[in-house]
């Protein structure tokens, strides 16, 4: 059901993407959460089928795909691992913000490495008193001869000191929005270092960690884009990332169904398998009815970005809000239906509902989602 | 250099689907079931893949026969690198007869008609572990019963394949794009001098019989009892 509509083009993506998942990540997931492992080498294997940088342009070593190729194949690898995946979503994030943005130098020196993931990147925005409130953050980046020098921190980073390339928005000018730019950051930069690693509830395969700016001397030359265009290249990346974000929900609902569905046909009780039960049946056919409705709305959000509409943003907000709630209810309820055994870390359920919680949190809460889409439908004329 | 080599790729049921019988008994059901290559098959097209890259051969086909569906067969293998894609079309009643004598006989005459110095499958019969081309012989590594055997055969020749002689790639998204821009030709069975008419008529498709459950036994004298019974004995 999730081929539905699509180009054979983009059947052969899914195909190579669900592979991948089953093959590569799927074995692994448990021991990647409870281990607490990066797993470096599966995703650079990844990136070696051009999953690194897959809405990156060709000539700086993308696979230059549309954002609608882009959801189908993150919702597929997230059937293998929706913390890994759900990273490596945001790796592309930060590729594609240095593609678009950077001037050529920048876009040479790093994207062809991200792109095949050499190096990993960070997406740092948030900060310890800016969460939602972005536009006021207050790391500093003053301009010495042809130096910013960075002074403040960044919260929740994932990836963070593990990775090699932070891009990192920075108050270059005055309050609000308009005061800030955005700066890549090498690791090793005098200057740049890192808090102790967070202990999650899920995306345990990542790292997460504070990103620490002591008088760290940036070039100028590392600027993407134009003094005080840095809230903006933000929010930018933030809309493909939302809908990347909510197609690893749409892949761990997907699983969560199937391994639910394969569950009520093996469990007994009562004298029969519990697929013989109506509720049941019903409230199967209830997820499954959410999610494909989860995944019209991420599918869609993502062709009007890829063709820049004007209703664009607030579509991905729309569908960002949308199926990260309706999957993470898809993926509890999966649990329920595997009654005690859901949850035992043996069963892979739980660790898709405490991986995909957080994106009802992270890159814009969905109440942050509302917020954006009452603004669009307020100043509408 | 050997030249050319043809690959044969079937579109099946996919592996990890649960097949069931028609309720008419007449076969399996396919509509609407899942489909891909042969698992042995990707392993031919890797093989041959393999080969092109060590530049033992010059030029990759892919060949399929069967209706309109298969040409999505013939893509993946563009995809893991075949240079291009031979569709032979078969579709409705022929090719629910289609069996292994008509498929062998368009091959023979496609491997003739393109000139191909090998001809790589997925196995069923003899089969190989390891391929490499000597000068213009091919030197096999296959596994017997006692052990490998290594055999060094003419070309042109036909290689099936095993299991252990390779992992099949992924598709990369670049390949799958260029893959596009790969042409497939059409070709009808009649243009090859292929007669399709079937030898074999299906009467009926069951499923194996259930497992019947077993008699455990105390002893070994009750089991020998047993099996005197039972007339195996």
């Amino acid at each position: 059901m999730s081929s539905i509509g699509l180009t054979d083009e983009q059947k052969e993506f899914q195909k190579v993407a669900f592979d991948f998942a089953a093959n590569e990540m799927a074995p692994h997931m448990a021991e990647w959460d409870q281990n607490e492992m990066f797993p470096v080498e599966t995703m650079r294997k990844a990136a070696q089928l051009g999953f690194g940088g897959i809405y990156v342009q060709p000539e700086v070593g993308g696979s230059g795909l549309s954002r609608l190729d882009t959801s189908i194949i993150f919702e597929a690898l997230s059937t293998g691992c929706a913390s890994t995946t759900a990273y490596i979503s945001i790796h592309n994030m930060c590729a594609w913000m240095i593609d678009t943005f950077g001037s050529n130098e920048l876009r040479e020196k790093f994207c062809p490495d991200l792109c095949s993931m050499e190096k990993f990147a960070s997406y740092c925005l948030t900060e310890p008193g800016s969460g939602s409130d972005a536009a006021s953050l207050l790391t500093n980046a003053k301009l010495q001869g042809d130096h910013y020098v960075l002074n403040g921190s960044k919260a929740f980073i994932s990836g963070g000191g593990d990775t090699d390339v932070y891009v990192v928005m920075c108050r270059t000018g005055g309050k609000g929005p308009k005061g800030i730019s955005c700066v890549v950051v090498e690791k090793g930069t005098p200057g740049l270092s890192f808090g102790k690693k967070e202990k999650k509830v899920g995306w345990n395969s990542q790292p997460t960690r504070a990103v620490i700016f002591e008088d760290c001397a940036v070039p100028v030359t590392n600027r993407l884009g134009v003094e005080g265009q840095g809230f903006n290249i933000a929010m930018k990346g933030l809309n493909g990332g939302r809908i990347n974000i909510a197609s690893c929900s749409l892949g761990a609902a997907h699983a969560s169904v199937q391994l639910a569905r394969d569950h009520l046909c093996i469990r007994k009780q009562f004298g029969e398998t519990l697929s013989n039960s109506q509720f049941l049946q019903f409230k199967l056919a209830e997820m499954a009815t959410r999610l494909v409705a989860s995944r019209l709305m991420v599918r869609q959000a993502a062709v009007a970005l890829q063709e820049d509409r004007p209703d664009a943003v607030a579509l991905c907000s729309m569908a960002k809000l949308f199926a990260t709630d309706e999957c993470f209810s898809i993926c509890n309820q999966a649990l329920q239906m595997h009654g005690g055994y859901g949850y035992l870390k043996d069963y892979a359920v739980q660790q898709f509902v405490r991986d995909i919680r957080v994106h009802q949190i992270l890159e814009g809460t969905n109440e942050v989602m509302r917020m954006i889409i009452a603004r669009n439908l307020l100043t509408e004329s | 250099m050997a030249a050319r080599v043809l690959v044969g790729v079937k579109r099946v049921i996919d592996y990890a689907v649960k097949i069931r019988v028609k309720p008419d008994n007449t076969g399996v059901v396919t509509d609407g079931v899942k489909h891909s290559m042969n698992p042995f098959c990707e392993i031919a097209v890797e093989e041959a893949v393999r080969l092109k890259e060590k530049k033992l051969v010059k030029e990759v086909v892919a060949v399929s026969c069967g209706p309109q569906q298969v040409q999505e067969t013939i893509r993946t293998a563009l995809a893991m690198g075949a240079d291009r894609g031979i569709h032979v079309e078969v579709s409705g009643k022929d090719y629910d007869t289609l069996g292994p004598l008509q498929v062998s006989k368009i091959l023979a005459a496609l491997a003739k008609k393109e000139e191909a110095s090998l001809v790589i499958l997925g196995k069923q019969g003899t089969f190989a572990s390891e391929v490499t081309i000597d000068g213009d012989k091919i030197k096999v590594i296959r596994e017997i019963d006692g052990g490998l055997e290594t055999i060094k055969i003419n070309m042109p020749a036909v290689v099936t394949a095993d299991l252990r002689l390779n992992t099949p790639r992924y598709a990369t998204l670049p390949n799958i794009m260029k893959a596009k821009k790969k042409k497939i030709a059409s070709v009808k069975p009649g243009e090859l001098g292929v007669d399709l008419t079937s030898r074999l008529e299906v009467l009926r498709v069951e499923e194996p019989a259930q497992r019947q459950a077993g008699v455990k036994v105390e002893t070994v004298e009750d089991l020998v009892g047993k099996l005197k019974e039972a007339g195996r004995i």
